[in-house]
């Protein structure tokens, strides 16, 4: 379950795809895998201000509830419903159909201390 | 961290592990949601070596064990068993157990894995002034339960269970019997306790094996259970089905702080027994201000334990396990809340949101039988 090479990592377990300013945030497999089942997800709405380092929003399965870190300052453009509709799209898909929200950054350089793949994965063990 | 002897098994079948009660568990083989439903729709197999068992005799077995815990043991007639609680001084809950009555005048006693050396401690404590011999045969038993629906019929899929197995049918719950499992080769030769008892809610067996035979066993199980089924399946589903089924979990349900009668076990205590431990305590002490009870959310958030339970602003108190339940598609959970609160209106504190619940009785799962 090696992490894609296209993304940036947190050591919190969520994966950062750049466009621009604009951050898509979602989860890693390995965090996917360790939660379970993925069975609600709880999303900050569109417009809301969020801050590095803080919890903004929960990931819960079967078995625990897991806390959405975000790793840079911005503004929630946009939320993936489909992902909250069917939350074990976060097991199946969590690079691609699974991913939480996008973010506008305010300080995009806040970001450059994130992992690569390579330091991920060796975060992970993997 | 102890290894149970089919972790091997367990790692070739792609589990994740967990640490529980000191061991190295399965976690889930593949999917939580998919076991648990397994096991509510076919059969689900269970890794369980971790749980402790000591095996009791002597000539005075039955009296140190009605003295030793909280019921009558001495009531359980060969091949039955009964749930057990093993009760403080204090008259707390030092574990729930299950006495089998095996052989003539021997017993086995199981107990959770995470209280094994409290059991231990107890029961040898307990035993100074009778004539009783306590093995601890944790580490020379393997046991594997067997869950669901079609696990009567996966058991008589099995041509190498031999002797024993005729009247299967026909056993009752909460009795055991021997069998023997003899291989088609002859190497296999062993004879497995088969009860039928469980935590899961469903209809099932667990099987008591020489450790030297468990991989032999498992493997055979697997093999003759997946044309009807049969999955492994982990503790992450154990933990959603016992709860679905209203079962108590040590820990949470469970502890040296809880009254029988909050727990709704009183009925598991007899009083009328000369002398127990415990007995004094309970007797002298108040009744219970809390209550074990069952609630329902609408949604799919779930309350969780040690989440506060709220009556208006104010706390009436706190979830002891919950979840989103897999087979009913609703939150569910229990929680002890306060006496004069049980019947009022509920919320449960979820991380700063309210959630609105009411209050159901347990179980919440019951089988179709």
């Amino acid at each position: 379950m090696s992490a894609p090479s296209n993304l940036k990592y947190s050591t919190d377990h969520e994966w950062v795809l750049f466009d621009g300013d604009v951050a898509t945030i979602g989860i890693t497999q390995f965090a996917a895998d360790q939660l379970g089942d993925i069975v609600y997800l709880d999303l900050p709405k569109v417009g809301t201000m969020i801050k590095a380092g803080t919890i903004v929003g929960e990931i819960e399965s079967t078995k625990s509830v897991g806390e959405l870190y975000t790793p840079a300052d911005g503004e929630v453009v946009e939320l993936n419903q489909d992902a909250v509709d069917a939350p074990d799209t976060l097991n199946s898909d969590p690079y691609e159909a699974g991913w939480l929200i996008k973010v506008k950054l305010s300080d995009p350089s806040q970001l450059d201390s994130l992992l690569d793949e390579a330091s991920y994965n060796a975060h992970i063990g993997a | 961290m102890k290894r149970t002897v089919l972790f091997e098994e367990h790692q070739e079948l792609g589990a994740s592990f967990v640490e529980f009660g000191g061991w190295e568990m399965p976690v889930r083989y593949t999917s939580d949601l998919a076991e648990h439903h397994s096991v509510r729709k076919a059969a689900g197999l269970f890794d369980i070596s971790h749980m402790a068992e000591f095996e009791i005799y002597g000539p005075e077995a039955t009296e140190f064990l009605d003295y030793a815990v909280g019921g009558k043991p001495s009531t359980i007639a060969e091949n039955k068993a009964k749930y057990q609680l093993l009760l403080s001084e204090e008259g707390g809950i030092v574990d729930d157990l299950i006495i089998y009555h095996w052989k003539p005048g021997r017993y086995i006693l199981v107990a959770n894995a995470g209280n094994h050396d409290a059991v231990a401690e107890a029961l040898k404590a307990r035993s100074a002034n009778f004539q009783v011999t306590i093995d601890d045969i944790t580490d020379a038993y393997s046991l594997i339960a067997l869950q669901g629906p079609r696990s009567l019929e996966i058991l008589q899929n099995i041509p190498s269970l031999i002797e024993g197995i005729e009247g299967v049918a026909e056993m009752k719950y909460y009795s055991g019997t021997f069998m023997r499992f003899k291989s088609a080769n002859g190497r296999v030769d062993v004879e497995l306790f088969v009860a039928r008892t469980g935590y899961t809610g469903e209809d099932g067996f667990e099987i008591y094996v020489p450790n030297d035979f468990a991989t032999f066993i498992w493997r055979a199980l697997l093999a003759h259970g997946e044309e009807l089924g049969l999955n492994p399946a982990g503790l992450a589903a154990r933990d959603t089905l016992r709860l679905e089924a209203g079962m108590p979990l040590y820990g949470h349900e469970l502890g040296l702080d809880i009254h029988p009668a909050a727990v709704n076990l009183e009925r598991t205590v007899a009083f009328d027994k000369a002398d127990f431990v415990g007995k004094a305590a309970l007797q002298a002490s108040a009744a219970p201000t809390r209550k074990l009870i069952g609630l329902r959310a609408e949604g799919k958030r779930a309350p969780r334990a040690g989440y506060p339970v709220m009556h208006g602003e104010k706390v009436v108190g706190e979830v002891t396990s919950g979840v989103l339940s897999p087979t009913l598609g609703y939150p569910i959970a229990m929680a002890l809340i306060d006496i004069d609160a049980i019947d009022a209106d509920l919320t449960v504190d979820i991380r700063g949101t309210a959630l609105e619940v009411s209050r159901v009785e347990l179980p919440f799962y019951k089988r179709q039988k």
